[in-house]
């Protein structure tokens, strides 16, 4: 049977408790924001002891379905004030998943100076004193924590930007190669530093296979669901082979791409850091090419880059980190922005929070556009030390907007906004607007409809059918987010007809049960109010679900495009 | 007529990045596409000047026209 683990930080207790039956059917985002909106008082201080941090591994995660090994974490946000749900591959979920662990709730807030770490595992949690990791990086920590429990433990981190509750910190898990994959947005990492736990390990002794409940029907279902994710070309071909930072070409040519904070859409320099340059280069140099994540993950759009010797740079280099560092910053050496995302890894900070920071604090005069070492300076010497400038910086881009009386500043609902310009894709910028996370792509990715013809075409650049896209995606995705499920899942599903039913019963055959399409939009439907609820109990209104003025006054090149939505075609968007 | 012709991912194997090309006035997407011995169905994004474009739109002096496989990230 499932059980919930439950760790008091006040008083340093810990409980196993049986999952409620409300609680039975939900997993990964719908868990987490269910949790957290019925246990944290919406108004409370993210980083006091009345916030929780939650996680959940998915619906399906721990199975053989392709693609389900991704944990969600869940809390409410240091950085936007509102609720979170940000997911990670890694190693953790499935772990989480054998040992029967359907959720496990950190609350509370110890009342000395002491740091802590927790060890997880079959029977529960046990809190220790940590002394010796405190200050060090992520790389450190995970090396550490196998030298002490065994190379098969499962790792969630902080770096120093955690520990020092900066609010563009995130949780780091540890992958298959030891390596990093992180609960990127939202200032996680600030959260699990407010708990002041350094580490959780997760020892996976006595972990068994998870349970179905229709071995066969499974196995049908996990076929046909593997089958789509090979035989679409996106899934199947393109992201293994250039990842996703093959958008970058893509988004220049569409005169999407933020360049300069946001001030022009293309950038002169788009091939230097392009997805075909970084394929070129990380074969010459005897890298990865494609990489999975976690154990399952038959896309693979990860990948290992090597320097020009072929020694390890870094791995899950995404198109985001890429594009901020590169288009938006100016940053043309694709070398420097790989380092910037190790360090980024390391220090246990958002990549991309960070780098649409950069971007505004370049338009500040902290330092100049295209400076790729200062870049990495200002990381080691300013933020992992936490000097009074790096505590700015790692607030993130809204952070330093305010401390520098920047006006372009790309954050909706304080979290900086990635990668897809939304006067030229106005879809996203639906998304951006009106997502209970606050300017986040991943919550209703129109740029498949809007650029990629994924699930049909919705012109970029015109008004009509966007908040129908978005709505639609957001709906989807919340639901794809209680599986377990890698988002990328989404786009055989929006093409190939038999995709999203096998992902249904393979719901269904693990538990036993009969839900529909209707059942799982409902769920989706459910979600996001639930999330928006706690949301205006915090205080976030429509008038937080508004993009900054200046996409409405400074119409961007080269379609010399604006943000032309009223208030009212937006808040449309809540009209299900 | 002379257009630039920008090649992307796979396109670019044993092709080129980029290329000006003179072709008869009037030429559309569809006959670029098979000049190149690439199939309909291997195209995923056409644009012209950087908007979506189709197969059958046909080319004015000095366009761009870039062609994409069907390919993705987030
Ligand atoms: S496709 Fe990429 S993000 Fe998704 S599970 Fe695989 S490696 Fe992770």
């Amino acid at each position: 049977m499932d059980k919930i683990f439950r760790v008091n930080m006040t008083d340093l207790t810990t409980k196993v408790e049986e999952v409620p039956a409300a609680w039975a059917g939900l997993g990964g985002r719908g868990l987490t924001s269910t949790i957290v909106a019925a246990e944290v008082p919406a108004t409370c201080h993210a980083l006091g002891a009345q916030n929780k941090l939650v996680f959940a591994p998915g619906l399906l995660t721990g199975t053989a379905a392709a693609n389900s090994g991704r944990l969600s974490a869940g809390a409410k946000s240091p950085l936007t004030g509102g609720i979170k749900e940000s997911n990670a591959g890694g190693t953790a979920a499935q772990m989480l998943a054998k040992l029967g662990i359907k959720a496990l709730i950190i609350e509370g807030q110890p009342k000395g100076g002491a740091w802590y770490n927790l060890s997880v595992g079959l029977n529960g949690v046990t809190i220790n004193e940590e002394k010796e990791l405190l200050g060090l990086g992520n790389f450190a920590v995970i090396d550490a924590v196998e030298a002490r429990l065994g190379k098969k433990t499962g790792v969630l981190t902080i770096g120093p930007a955690g520990e020092l509750k900066m609010t563009a910190a995130n949780i780091s898990v540890k992958d298959p190669d030891s390596k990093i994959r992180s609960h990127g947005r939202g200032g996680l990492g600030a959260v699990m530093g407010s708990k002041q736990i350094k580490f959780i390990s997760i020892d996976g002794e006595g972990a068994q296979a998870v349970k179905i409940a229709d071995p066969e029907k499974f196995k049908a279902a996990a076929r046909v669901f593997s089958k789509a994710l090979l035989d679409h070309p996106v899934s199947g071909e393109g992201l293994p082979t250039y990842g996703t930072n093959v958008l970058v070409n893509i988004l220049n040519e569409a005169g999407g791409l933020p360049t300069k904070n946001f001030t022009v859409g293309e950038f002169a320099a788009h091939d230097k850091i392009s997805g075909e340059t970084m394929h070129d280069t990380i074969a010459a140099r005897g890298g990865k090419v494609k990489h999975g994540c976690h154990a399952g993950c038959i896309i693979q759009c990860s990948q290992v880059y090597n320097d020009k010797d072929g020694k390890y740079i870094t791995s899950g280099f995404e198109y985001e980190t890429i594009w901020g560092l590169g288009a938006d910053c100016c940053i043309e050496e694709l070398d420097d922005i790989a380092r910037a995302d190790s360090l980024m890894d390391d220090i246990g900070i958002d990549s991309i929070e960070t780098a649409v920071m950069f971007g505004v604090a370049m338009e500040a005069g902290i330092l100049p556009f295209g400076d790729g070492k200062g870049v990495l300076r200002m990381l080691t010497e300013e933020i992992a030390k936490g000097t009074p400038l790096g505590r700015i910086l790692g607030g993130g881009a809204g952070s330093v907007g305010r401390a520098y009386g920047v006006t372009r500043v790309p954050v909706v609902k304080n979290q900086g906004i990635p990668a897809y310009d939304p006067r030229s894709v106005k879809g996203i910028g639906i998304t951006y607007a009106t997502s209970t996370m606050g300017a986040d792509h991943t919550s209703g990715y129109t740029i498949a409809t809007n650029i990629l013809n994924v699930g049909g075409y919705v012109d970029p650049l015109k008004k009509e059918g966007q908040v129908e896209l978005s709505r639609n995606l957001q709906i989807a995705t919340a639901a794809v987010d209680s599986t377990g499920m890698c988002i990328f899942v989404a786009f055989p599903a929006l093409d190939i007809p038999e995709c999203l039913p096998a992902l249904i019963d393979m719901i269904n055959a693990r538990f036993g049960i009969a839900l529909t399409g209707d059942d799982v939009t409902n769920l989706g439907k459910h979600i996001l109010k639930l999330e928006r609820k706690f949301n205006q109990e915090a205080g976030l209104t429509s008038a937080h679900d508004r993009l900054p003025d200046f996409f409405k006054t400074e119409p961007v090149a080269p379609h010399n495009a604006v943000w032309d939505f009223t208030d009212a075609e937006i808040d449309e968007f809540w009209n299900f | 007529m002379q257009i630039t012709l920008k090649l992307f991912a796979t396109f670019r194997n044993g092709r080129f990045k980029i290329a000006e090309q003179e072709l008869p006035e009037g030429t559309d997407v569809r006959a670029v596409v098979l000049s190149l011995g690439l199939t309909e169905e291997e195209i995923g994004i056409v644009m012209i000047n950087g908007r979506h474009g189709g197969l059958d739109q046909a080319l004015k002096q000095n366009d761009t026209l870039s062609l994409f496989p069907l390919v993705g990230g987030g």
